[in-house]
């Protein structure tokens, strides 16, 4: 084991200078290891990984095995029961097709969910590490920002940003990260900061590495497993936000599906048809479960200060 | 300690200007802005007539009038001395706004540092009655969730921590997570399903049953309508009070003072409750800013869900409506809040941890 040979490591290395028995392992591929052993996270994993090919197949699926167009309504059909012919897990009140809508709306949520939260970690990466790095006049400006945005509810600003503009997926994006990108910026600066400061830092800096090089090399390397758990945590967080957002009619306009506003209507309809409203919504808890569960499978492995 | 609470205040001041400045930028940045909300709702407006209210609104004044004048008023800016219902002195506006070669009647608005927020564009209504009728309603609920969150959430970490490693602290802890990631409203709408609809035990929702003069009566003649939005919004602060209580209680009794109390030969009970919860209770207080906003939150969603009628649907309702006076001020209004959220917990921590010194 590995352990053995570090607790040893130090006193062999003192006698003899055999090296090539001395492997240290380093912090990634231990955390590997610890994360292939870890079996909630793999299977949330593998559940989230089937959501997302299903999500990729969508067109195809409905094109080529189910035969159904997800928007097109048929006034005939309307709220047809599971297991009805042709319509596996029946329409919705517009004679949709279910199961295809589930899957077309799966694409859209997770899509908005994945590339807002790469937004979010990017501007968080780029404002905390430049603010944290160089402190001074503009950190103050940006702090000030911070947490004037951070004294509104997120779902507040991202009420109002999106009923005043009425985005389309793609901008709601670009809502999404513009509201949400204080938490992530907060992070990367204090972690910055206290990287920073470590001795290994002033060393490279006595070097008379630049500040670009620091950054870069020897600040950005350690930030890598808190990104990894906030980008999980953080796709989580948006599908809920888009959720509760198209469900509050602000999100995702019909006739395009997402999870959420697949739930707007649900509520007119409890008495006839109630899989409409189980359906999309575990799906969302489902994803948004495995998305944390991986996240805090991610904070243990890789956990510099845990033992095995 | 009032030095303390001084400066905290302080420090909040910049982070009210800032939120004022957002509420205002939120107004006039979006396309369209006011004039194109309000036309909106009166579709009949001749364009001379739209001119006509632009002045009187003074929204063709240059940007940081608007907002001093919404901000602090504009009896200050224009002024009529003798009375004859003309403005004779003006600072920073011109007199005659609109041309037509006579005064404009003196400013009349007090600015919101007055406590004046303007008229609603829908209602015809000044919009600080229309939040204060609305928020006895949201404060009943979002109290009562965050006393049974709180009581609930606290109980079961401290089991949690007891039990360490037992079925009861896995359990809470799959129950935390869960009640993170589903869906407040969805789980609202799946037990308005089953209580209501297929149960029949509880209202589809609402505040109470109509009266007449829309009032209530006490909440518990009431509970039956109050008892699902409470859970909704509880499950927030179950599942974040439930694992900091058990994270804080581990960390209280891995101190010296436990042991201590161990060896002079107490109760386990004793120690747990007296000596560990006692002291793993102090860090919650930091928490309750944040449940609060979150519970401000939760309300805009649980109160579209239950019908009920809060300030939280207010909010939904005016930026859908883009009913600007309204839009600014519940954003003043949540910001206010949260605020007050954050300074009440730094305050509540360094009155109880009497390790804190200020």
């Amino acid at each position: 084991m590995a352990t053995h040979v570090n607790s040893n490591g130090k006193i062999t290395r003192l006698e003899l200078t055999d090296h090539s028995k001395i492997k240290s392992e380093s912090l990634l591929t231990r955390g590997f290891r610890r994360l292939r052993r870890d079996r909630l996270t793999l299977f949330a994993l593998a559940v989230l990984l089937v959501f997302v090919g299903l999500s990729l197949a969508a067109p195809f699926i409905t094109g080529n095995v189910l035969h159904v167009d997800p928007n097109a309504t048929s006034p005939r059909d309307r709220l047809l029961p599971p297991g009805t012919e042709g319509h596996l897990l029946g329409t919705d009140q517009l004679g949709r097709d279910h199961l295809g809508r589930l899957l077309h709306g799966g694409r859209v949520s997770l899509a908005i969910g994945f590339f807002s939260a790469v937004t979010i970690l990017v501007i968080g990466l780029v404002v905390g590490m430049a603010t944290g790095y160089f402190g001074g006049l503009v950190d103050d400006l940006v702090n000030w920002v911070i947490t004037t945005l951070d004294a509104l509810p997120a779902l507040y600003l991202l009420i109002a940003v999106s009923a005043l503009l009425r985005p389309s997926p793609g901008s709601l994006i670009l809502v999404i990260a513009i509201t949400g990108w204080t938490g992530a910026a907060r992070l990367v600066r204090g972690q910055t900061i206290q990287i920073r400061n470590l001795d290994y830092v002033m060393a490279a800096r006595a070097l008379g590495a630049s500040p670009w090089r620091i950054m870069f090399s020897h600040i950005l390397p350690n930030l890598i497993s808190v990104l990894a758990i906030s980008l999980a945590i953080g796709i989580g967080g948006v599908i809920l936000a888009e959720a509760t957002l198209s469900f509050l009619s602000l999100g995702v306009q019909e006739p395009t599906p997402t999870w959420g506003n697949m739930l707007t209507d649900a509520r007119s309809y409890f008495n006839r048809a109630a899989y409409l409203m189980i359906g999309p919504g575990l799906l969302i808890s489902i994803t948004v479960l495995c998305l944390y569960i991986i996240g805090d499978g991610i904070r243990d492995a890789f956990d510099p200060q845990a033992v095995d | 300690m009032l030095k303390y609470v001084l400066r905290r205040l302080l420090q909040a001041v910049p982070t009210f200007f800032g939120i004022t400045l957002l509420a205002y930028l939120l107004m006039a940045t979006t396309p369209g802005g006011p004039l194109g909300a309000l036309v909106f709702g009166n579709p009949n407006l001749s364009p001379r007539e739209q001119e006509q209210l632009a002045i009187r609104l003074g929204l063709n004044d240059p940007a940081p009038i608007q907002y001093l004048r919404w901000l602090l008023g504009d009896d200050w800016m224009r002024w009529d001395s003798d009375g004859d219902g003309l403005s004779d002195g003006s600072f920073l506006i011109p007199l005659d706004a609109n041309g037509d070669g006579e005064a404009e009647p003196p400013g009349d608005r007090r600015g919101i540092l007055r406590g004046d927020f303007g008229t609603s564009f829908f209602n015809r209504r000044p919009v600080l009655d229309l939040l204060v009728e609305r928020l006895p309603a949201t404060l009943e609920l979002s109290v009562t969730s965050l006393i049974v969150g709180t009581i609930i959430g606290v109980g079961v970490g401290v089991l949690a921590a007891i039990n360490r490693g037992g079925v009861f602290d896995n359990v809470s802890r799959i129950v935390a997570v869960i009640f993170n990631a589903v869906p407040g409203f969805w789980l609202g709408l799946i037990l308005l399903l089953l209580f209501a609809v297929t149960l029949d035990i509880f209202p589809l929702g609402d505040r109470c049953r109509t009266t007449l003069d829309d009032s209530c009566p006490p909440l518990h003649q009431r509970l039956e309508y109050v008892v699902l939005p409470v859970f909704i919004l509880a499950t927030g602060p179950i599942a974040g009070f439930s694992r900091f209580m058990r994270a804080s209680m581990l960390e209280v009794v891995s101190q010296d003072f436990i042991r201590t109390a161990r060896a002079k030969g107490l109760s386990t009970r004793t120690v747990w409750f007296k000596h560990g919860m006692r002291n793993a209770l102090i860090p919650i207080a930091t928490f309750l800013g944040p449940a609060l906003t979150g519970l401000l939150g939760g309300a805009v969603v649980t109160e579209t869900v239950f019908n009920y009628p809060g300030v939280g649907r207010t909010v939904v309702q005016a930026f859908v409506q883009r009913d600007y006076p309204v839009v600014m001020a519940v954003t003043i209004y949540a910001a206010v809040a949260t605020i007050l959220g954050y300074l009440l917990s730094d305050i509540l921590y360094a009155i109880i941890d009497p390790r804190i010194r200020y």
